[in-house]
């Protein structure tokens, strides 16, 4: 790890980052909260890709999943709720230098921030962006949200969810030029972190479902997947994502998908007796807007100057 | 420009210590023998008698007036007489061009027909040819409102000059109709007088429809019956000779035609046309050619009358550019260096992202059409936080629903320019028209304390140099900057002296350097309430940010202490730039009866009416206010040298006799109310919701009844 490369020979660094190098404020999750797991993923993704805690944003909207930029040693955007896409494209839009995550959670950006979502996926901006989804508005104190199960009972639904939940994967997979969706669970240590890995090596805008456990108030959603893990389908492709056999174990369901197949993602999403997890869909291809965005940002004072007399010569006599 | 709100006929009088007097103003181009205007008193205390005597008099100074215009052989300005009986006045055609100092044309069609294009084309020529010009649409709100609807009309109105115009002046002196119930909304709206010439297409009288021709022969007969001066012209059989539909290309006709009226320079015209058309193809070009010239033809040999405007050389501009104020807003952007505008179509604003879209990428910028308005702005915020300001441009809906995005770059002072080009409202209001509604929206729309800088563009140059300040403030200050122009600024076209630009100017390239980590990312100057901000980037300023109550560290911090502290702040540093700036000026006498104060592009309206009333012997100034937030310094002392401060806004307040309000409970006009708040004064003010901008007649008269109401209380 230190510089030491597979031929012996040392590679001196200037500078090193541990994962203490991406640790912010002490988390003030709940004690079992799922978000404890997907921060310590994040630092090691961090860590792993050696990226500048500098050159890197954190951007987050409302609630308790947004409360990660605090937990990071790096730049952070703790925004306003549902708000937290078009800032971190903002951020992206002339500074290509940057590596910008989004935090989100399911009332974030599947209810107040949908527009945003819907649009941001089209972007396609190079962020890596992470909802958790724990089905309930933790912060507020357990309203319901877009994805609450069915009959789920919650303070604005004493008697249960009124309606079936929304399934974020299909809605996504609908959206034109989206290039990277993924579902992963809180829980399994291994898929979190290559799935989160493989979101922020990808180019464009990479979107993680991960459904997170909120055991102070509904404990029964993750439990009841944790308890039968038939429920879930693990979905693996040399393309995709790779797990050696203790994750396949965990997953007795699981099934090779060509992520490049967007008829199959789909057909996987919407099944809902077996929730996918991995990648459904990957396009490495797909025209992404940070790129169009910068244009113009390598001019000097003296070419913007001569533009701006150029600009003015079109009303003058 | 509605005479409807002036209660009684007092034109041609004015009162001097209670005694009424005749005036009857002196064409320009005779005052050095007359004077500015001819008055004698009536001899009498009581108005029903001033008006039964004036008629006399006035009579007797018209004619003066007349026998020194005969000495003299020539024609006069203010086009006071038609150029329609020219002819029969002097019994002889193509004598030249009668010089006049100014005139005011207008073209209205039906939606669609391009009377705007022939206009500002018009504007432009008249604009490089050296003529002061100020431009005026008029905008139905409909793409397509229903054709020959009274309503429906769309237009535009050209101030051509001498000298250089700041506002859209009176009565025209001439209107382009394409057909006759258009011109209903502008006879509404008192854009015309006895004597102004319509040059009216005639296609009507012979249409196949029977309760068309009914319809068009009656307006004929109501518009003599105004005193208009018709002229039915064949303008659609004209232009059938050379396209098939002449909807589209007519107002290239009738551009031809005001080129000959107007003696302006058809070679810059073609050329105009040919930029427009640069997408199309040749034939395009070459169509909407031969109809300029064929309009140009046609009047020469069917129109007996034409005008120059001739612009002195010590008049002219060095250097000029002809433009709007949105692409001067535009431009500013570009001046100022900012890269990034993120906007959501709306009207009156996107026409100035509809310029960056077209020129932003010579200054190297982006417009990113976002998905909605708090998109935009977050957009921009974003990018703003990363190290490039970023500007983003709406209207008051717009402002509406990027108030929280606001509240946050407050919070968390994060520079940004914001351009609210104002219409009508509440909630969809007047989209197209102008109102002066916004300010108290900008001021204290966000909830919970929100001190941002707001200022007020109150010329097209300004659009342009207001966003260079923007940018600058908005980093020097760390805060949003809020920069109010409206609808008039939006569209009307001037012809400015063009800027200066420099490097200076641009934003610096983004600060890299290492910062010192123990400076916290809000270090706050006690006295000012300033701070630098890191930049992501910049190795050892890793903070969050956040619209959280914060304390120096960025650390979230819900104490009583630290909320007091941030908010004191923040507020200080608005402080901080009031001490910056400098009382305005007071245009006319710095004391007197009468101060009327404006923002916003009232400013050529009122100053032009305020010289009038001061050359007729008024005591009255105006000062005009740039900086709403923080307020210019000194209002307080200026105030104090009149004896009655009014404003005069395109906002609604109560009218001061409107039933159950009274003098207590009256709501008063936006910058009254912040006024009144800010200096614990008895400011009054007068404010209407028109739709359309005010002409120095109305604000005469607004000054001439107050005063003499001031008269009048003593």
């Amino acid at each position: 790890m230190f510089g030491l490369k597979g031929d012996w020979s040392l590679e001196v660094k200037e500078r090193y980052f541990t994962l203490e190098d991406y640790c912010g404020a002490e988390p003030r999750w709940c004690t079992g909260c799922g978000d404890h797991g997907i921060l310590a993923a994040v630092h090691r993704v961090c860590r792993d890709a050696q990226l500048k805690p500098e050159k890197t944003v954190a951007v987050s909207g409302i609630g308790c999943s947004s409360r990660l930029p605090h937990y990071m040693n790096t730049y952070g955007f703790h925004g306003l709720h549902g708000r937290a896409l078009p800032v971190a494209c903002g951020v992206k839009s002339r500074r290509p230098d940057l590596d910008v995550w989004v935090a989100t959670g399911d009332g974030d950006c599947f209810s107040i921030g949908a527009a945003h979502w819907i649009h941001a996926m089209r972007y396609n901006m190079d962020l890596t962006v992470l909802v958790f989804d724990n089905g309930i508005y933790g912060l507020t104190k357990k309203q319901t949200s877009p994805t609450t199960p069915l009959d789920v009972p919650t303070n604005t639904h004493p008697s249960g969810a009124l309606l079936p939940p929304m399934n974020p994967l299909t809605v996504t997979l609908g959206i034109t030029n989206i290039s990277f969706i993924a579902q992963i669970v809180d829980w399994n240590a291994q898929l979190r972190h290559e799935v989160i890995k493989k979101a922020h090596a990808h180019k464009g805008t990479s979107f993680v479902r991960i459904i997170q456990r909120c055991p102070v108030y509904v404990e029964s959603i993750g439990k009841t997947l944790q308890d039968e893990p038939a429920r879930l389908k693990l979905l693996t492709h040399e393309k995709g994502v790779q797990v050696d056999d203790t994750v396949k174990r965990q997953f007795p369901n699981h099934a090779e998908h060509d992520p490049s197949d967007i008829h199959a993602a789909r057909e996987f999403a919407e099944n809902p007796d077996e929730l996918p997890l991995g990648i459904l869909y990957l396009n490495p291809d797909a025209p992404r807007y940070d790129l169009m965005s910068a244009a113009g940002l390598e001019m000097t004072a003296e070419e913007r100057l001569a533009g701006l007399n150029e600009a003015l010569d079109h009303f003058a006599i | 420009m509605s005479d409807s709100h002036v209660e009684g006929d007092t034109r041609y009088l004015f009162k001097r210590d209670k005694t009424w007097w005749v005036k009857v103003a002196v064409p320009r181009t005779l005052r050095d023998e007359l004077g500015y205007d001819l008055r004698r008193s009536l001899h009498t205390h009581d108005l029903e008698a001033a008006r039964a005597t004036r008629w006399e008099v006035i009579e007797e100074f018209r004619s003066e007036i007349e026998k020194v215009k005969a000495l003299r052989g020539g024609e006069t300005d203010e086009g006071k007489q038609s150029p329609g009986n020219r002819e029969s006045r002097n019994g002889k055609s193509q004598a030249g061009p009668i010089a006049v100092d100014q005139h005011i044309v207008e073209i209205v069609s039906d939606s669609g027909e391009g009377a705007q294009k022939c206009g500002q084309l018009m504007g432009l020529v008249s604009g490089k040819m050296g003529n002061g010009v100020w431009t005026v649409e008029i905008i139905p709100a409909e793409i397509q409102p229903p054709a020959r609807s009274q309503q429906g009309a769309s237009g535009i109105r050209v101030r051509m000059g001498s000298k250089y115009m700041t506002n859209m002046g009176n009565e025209a002196d001439m209107v382009v109709a394409f057909n006759e119930q258009v011109l209903y909304s502008r006879i509404q709206n008192g854009a015309y007088r006895e004597g102004t010439v319509v040059l009216l297409e005639n296609m009507w009288a012979e249409d196949p429809e029977p309760a068309v021709r009914e319809q068009y022969a009656e307006a004929l007969a109501d518009f003599k019956q105004r005193g208009l001066v018709v002229h039915e012209l064949p303008i659609q059989q004209e232009c059938l000779k050379i396209v098939s539909d002449p909807r589209k290309g007519k107002n290239m006709f009738v551009l031809g035609m005001l080129c000959h009226i107007y003696d302006r320079d058809t070679t810059m015209a073609k050329e105009e046309i040919a930029k427009i058309f640069r997408k199309k193809s040749d034939t395009v070009i070459k169509i909407n050619h031969d109809l300029l010239y064929a309009g140009y033809a046609f009047a020469r040999d069917n129109i007996d009358y034409q005008f120059s405007i001739t612009t002195a050389p010590e008049d002219r501009l060095d250097s000029v550019v002809v433009i709007n104020g949105n692409q001067a807003a535009g431009l500013g952007v570009m001046a100022a260096g900012i890269e990034m505008v993120a906007m959501y179509p709306i009207t009156p604003a996107t026409s100035a992202s509809h310029y960056l879209a077209e020129d932003f990428h010579l200054t190297g910028g982006f417009v990113h059409q976002a998905e909605d308005e708090i998109a935009a702005i977050g957009f921009a915020i974003g990018s703003s936080y990363a190290g490039k300001t970023a500007c983003t441009i709406t209207s008051g809906p717009g402002i509406a629903l990027k108030t929280e995005m606001i509240g946050l770059a407050v919070m968390a002072e994060i520079p940004l320019v914001i351009i609210d080009v104002q219409r009508g409202g509440p909630a969809t209001g007047l989209p197209t028209k102008i109102e002066q509604g916004d300010l108290l929206a900008a001021l204290f729309g966000a909830p919970g304390d929100a001190p941002k800088v707001v200022l007020a563009a109150s010329t097209i140059s300004e659009c342009f140099h207001f966003v260079v300040m923007a940018r600058k403030l908005a980093e020097s200050f760390r805060t949003p900057v809020l920069i109010l122009t409206d609808a008039n600024l939006a569209t009307g076209v001037q012809a400015i002296e063009r800027p200066d630009v420099t490097d200076e100017w641009f934003a610096p390239p983004i600060d890299q350097s290492p910062w010192d980590r123990n400076v916290p990312p809000y270090d706050w100057d006690e006295k000012t309430g300033l701070s630098e901000r890191p930049i992501p980037g910049m190795r050892g300023g890793e903070y969050i940010l956040t619209g959280l109550a914060h304390n120096r560290n960025s650390k979230i911090a819900y104490d009583t202490r630290s909320n007091q502290e941030g908010m004191d702040m923040r507020s200080r540093k608005l402080a901080a730039l009031a001490a910056t700036l400098k009382a305005p000026e007071v245009h006319g006498d710095p004391e007197g009866d009468l101060l009327i104060v404006g923002w916003g592009s009232t400013i050529g309206a009122i100053e032009e009416a305020v010289d009038l009333a001061r050359a007729a012997g008024k005591n009255v100034s105006s000062v005009h206010l740039r900086f709403l937030s923080p307020l210019e310094p000194g209002l307080k002392e200026i105030f104090s040298r009149f004896r009655k401060i009014k404003t005069i806004e395109l906002n609604y307040s109560d009218a001061p006799d409107a039933p159950l309000s009274g003098i207590e409970n009256r709501r008063y006009a936006q910058l009254a109310y912040a006024l009144r708040a800010h200096t614990l004064m008895d400011i009054d003010c007068w404010s209407k919701v028109p739709g359309h901008p005010l002409s120095p007649a109305t604000i005469g008269r607004v000054i001439d009844e107050t005063l003499e109401q001031m008269e009048g209380a003593e």
